[in-house]
């Protein structure tokens, strides 16, 4: 089957509208009056990606204009939390700039809380302000909307490249969810936002509430596998993250422990961070002593807990809710931004003004822009960077005319939603200034890959109606298997090999050689994808971007030979970390064409 | 089922399955009226629920961890600039909260065209749009130390 293809020929693309592609959009018309740019969204940009419920906090914001921080205070908060292993300048980079970014959305109308006392935004923690969230997404998409040329519903599958540089971008191409036709981008420069992973491990929850993952369901890697497939450079896929959140629910911890400072034990009332402090030093040494403790020994102290039957850990609302304004804002905080913590409160007649809620961590999670940063290598901003961090412009891949933002760029943690947005603008602005520089030598597609491509991306409809004729009903069929079937396979590998939950997240060398053999025959069944319509396709699709990711995980993973960040996971073979070694980025690249992968270290510059 | 349509309110005008986010609101060929087709991938978002003009969405917790007899509904008006939510516990309890949304009125963002064009050289430079302005400072920072 190959249906017509729909040609879009713009200056600068965006692939996905969330957080990072609206900045990117905003900022792109902003810079390129006369430029055509498009954003390609696989669900609506109103309510897409991982703000589609929307926020109860901004994560990143300084308050500079306040004194509050400083940019190298950030710096060296995100490098204590990423056990010292981030790309100052790209860090340094975001916190500058991201107050710009808050005192916009300010002033496009998202209620920000202030402090009574002061008439400064109201504090959550260190670096959050706490939001009236619930229409985050639809104010800034509102934004993103008035900058570009929106198309709602297109899945971008592949990057394209040049006809005579394989290493430059000359757009995308995927297909339209409702349409059914194949899109084709011809584009200038490419801006990859297309948000992180979740189920590349398997959930704890796999029936019904399999969808209740922290990380939104539809955050289906492409923000990596796009990337990895057109040959970019990726760093640091080991470094997934793992949360400690509210039980099932994942509602998150952030307002209830740093702002409403509600303790957590375990079930006998202890203190059992405070506990296992000198248990931790024994492992990681100093780095047990960085304040505020890293978010993985967090989760490995309350992994030990756990491990010792000394659970359920709780977390105290009870002792801290003394006002109706303590339990409104409670209950806002996951009203705005994960309601299904609410349900559940209601289903089991927990009201956290009388009884604690349990804590557990969750599944691991691959992405770039919580307290973890999986992602591409980029070069920095040409006034912060190290000469071998820098090749031109700022937030490009390895691959000319790429970009980046958001979960999609490593090195760079703690960015969330607003120093996404503010990612996407730094990209935006880069692109633009590309587009320019190069207005004499445009890419061209190569028709070849293109008509690969429109054939492949449509296979799966094709490979089901053929096969599904053998069977009676059902969903057993000896040629083909369902995008469900196969994402199952691959969370189960990944949970039993490369370091999941039902192991308490270890593994090793022989487990993970194991891994790559398991996913090797996946990736040849991906092949008999049966896809019965094009939602299925659009499912077919997002596990071919998982299993990309998941394979670079696993070889990440393999490749760090040491246990960096413990709580988020361990190789049981080289339990501890290994300064200075280790003290490294671990960077990959995958050739498409011989299937093979190279990998590196490259240097951690400490200069801020 | 996380979200589930009831079937004597829905009219079938699809405004959920343009919304979905895990694009899983479909209309079904049989009824006319929309139902979640893959409950195992509802975030329980309420993006349709918020959306639906005739109420018809509602949210049952996900069977792995909810017990049944709970409900949590949701007015948002975005004229008033508010949303209200209605708790349901499974005991009977109710709880009632409602909160701001937005500050300004609906399509009321003044687009980046509609300040004056940066010149040429401002591309050069590592200042984004509205900066230093927008940062209330006098200048954008930079780094001390570097490689
Ligand atoms: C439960 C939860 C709580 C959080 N709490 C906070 C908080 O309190 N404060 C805070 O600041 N941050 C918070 N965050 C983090 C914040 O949401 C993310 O850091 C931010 O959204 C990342 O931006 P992004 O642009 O990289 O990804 P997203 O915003 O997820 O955007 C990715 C976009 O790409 C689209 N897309 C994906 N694949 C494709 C494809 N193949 N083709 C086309 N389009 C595609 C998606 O539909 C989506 O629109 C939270 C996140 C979650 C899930
Ligand atoms: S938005 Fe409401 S009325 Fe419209 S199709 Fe969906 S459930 Fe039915
Ligand atoms: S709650 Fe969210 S994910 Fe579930 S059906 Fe509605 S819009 Fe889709």
């Amino acid at each position: 089957m190959r249906p017509r293809i729909h040609y879009v020929d713009c200056d600068v693309l965006i692939v996905g509208g969330g957080f990072g592609g609206c900045g990117a959009a905003y900022e792109a018309r902003y810079w390129g009056r006369d430029l055509k740019i498009v954003v390609a969204e696989k669900a609506n940009i109103t309510r897409s990606g991982a703000v589609a419920h929307g926020l109860s906090a901004i994560n990143c914001y300084m308050g500079m204009r306040w004194g509050e921080n400083r940019p190298e205070d950030f710096v060296h908060y995100v490098r204590g939390d990423l056990m010292g292993l981030v790309r100052e300048d790209l860090v340094y980079d975001i916190a500058r700039h991201v107050d710009s970014t808050v005192h916009k959305f300010e002033e496009w109308g998202l209620p920000i809380m202030k402090d009574p006392a002061t008439g400064h935004y109201l504090r959550e923690g260190r670096w959050q302000v706490m939001i009236h969230g619930e229409s985050y997404k639809p104010i800034i998409a509102e934004a993103a909307v008035k900058s570009a040329e929106v198309h709602n519903r297109v899945m971008v599958t592949h990057l394209l490249r040049d006809k005579t540089d394989p290493n430059r971008v000359a757009g995308a191409i995927g297909f339209h969810m409702r349409e059914g036709t194949c899109y084709v981008f011809r584009a200038r420069a490419v801006i990859n936002a297309a948000g992180g992973a979740s189920h590349i491990f398997r959930p704890r929850s796999v029936g019904e509430g399999a969808g209740r993952t922290w990380y939104s369901p539809w955050s289906s890697a492409s923000a990596y596998a796009l990337l990895i497939q057109a040959g970019a450079k990726m760093i640091q896929m080991e470094n997934r993250i793992v949360l400690a959140r509210f039980k099932d629910g994942y509602g998150p911890v952030g307002a209830w422990m740093l702002l409403l400072k509600a303790p957590s034990t375990n079930a006998y009332g202890e203190d059992f961070e405070a506990q296992r402090l000198e248990e931790i030093r024994a492992l990681v040494g100093p780095y047990a002593d960085t304040r505020p403790m890293p978010t993985c020994l967090r989760n490995h102290a309350m992994l030990q807990e756990m491990k010792a039957g000394r659970g359920p850990i709780y977390m105290h609302t009870q002792n801290v809710i003394d006002s109706k304004e303590k339990e409104d804002l409670g209950w806002e905080d996951f009203l705005d931004m994960t309601v299904g913590q609410a349900v559940l409160w209601a289903a089991q007649n927990i009201d956290p003004r009388e009884r604690p809620s349990e804590l557990m961590t969750s599944e691991p999670y691959v992405m770039g822009s919580h307290a973890t940063c999986s992602g591409a290598w980029a070069s920095g901003p040409d006034d912060c960077a190290p000469t071998d961090y820098q090749w031109g412009y700022n937030r490009m891949t390895t691959v000319a005319g790429l970009f980046g933002a958001g979960d999609t760029i490593g090195g760079s943690a703690h960015k969330f939603s607003s120093g996404s947005f503010t990612e996407g603008r730094i990209a935006g602005k880069a692109a633009v200034k590309y587009v320019r520089d190069h207005a004499t030598q445009p890419p061209q597609l190569d028709e070849a890959q293109v008509q690969e491509l429109h054939q492949a991306i449509f296979r799966p409809l094709d490979t089901y109606a053929v096969n599904r004729n053998e069977i009676v009903a059902g969903s057993v069929a000896p040629h083909y298997l369902t995008p469900l079937q196969g994402l199952q396979r691959l969370e189960k590998i990944m949970d039993e090999y490369a370091g999941g939950y039902s192991l308490f997240y270890v593994t090793s060398a022989p487990l993970l050689n194991r891994a790559l053999e398991l996913v090797a025959m996946l990736k040849e069944d991906l092949h008999q994808l049966g896809a019965e319509d094009l939602h299925q396709l659009m499912r077919a699709w997002e596990l071919h971007h998982r299993v990309c990711t998941a394979e670079a995980v696993i070889r990440h993973t393999l490749f760090r030979e040491e246990t960096r960040w413990p709580g988020y996971y361990y190789r049981a073979d080289h339990p501890t970390p290994r300064d200075p070694d280790w003290h490294v980025f671990t960077a990959s690249r995958y050739d498409t064409r011989s299937d093979t992968w190279q990998l590196e270290k490259l240097p951690v510059h400490h200069f801020i | 089922m996380p979200t589930y349509t009831y079937m004597t309110r829905c009219d079938g005008c699809g405004q959920c399955v343009d919304i979905c986010p895990a694009d899983i609101m479909h209309i079904d060929p049989v009824y006319r009226r929309s139902y979640n087709i893959e409950p195992n991938f509802c975030w329980e978002c309420y993006s349709c629920v918020k959306a639906c003009p005739q109420h018809a969405i509602d949210v049952r917790g996900y069977a792995d961890f909810a017990p049944l007899g709970h409900s949590v509904r949701v007015l948002r008006e975005e004229e008033h600039g508010s949303i209200a939510w209605k708790v349901r516990y499974r005991d009977g309890r109710l709880k009632e909260f409602r909160f701001p949304i937005r500050t300004t009125p609906w399509d009321s963002i003044t687009p980046p065209t509609a300040y004056a064009a940066p010149d040429r050289a401002a591309l050069d430079s590592p200042l984004l749009a509205h900066e230093p302005e927008a940062l209330y400072l006098a200048a954008l920072p930079v780094p001390q130390g570097r490689v």
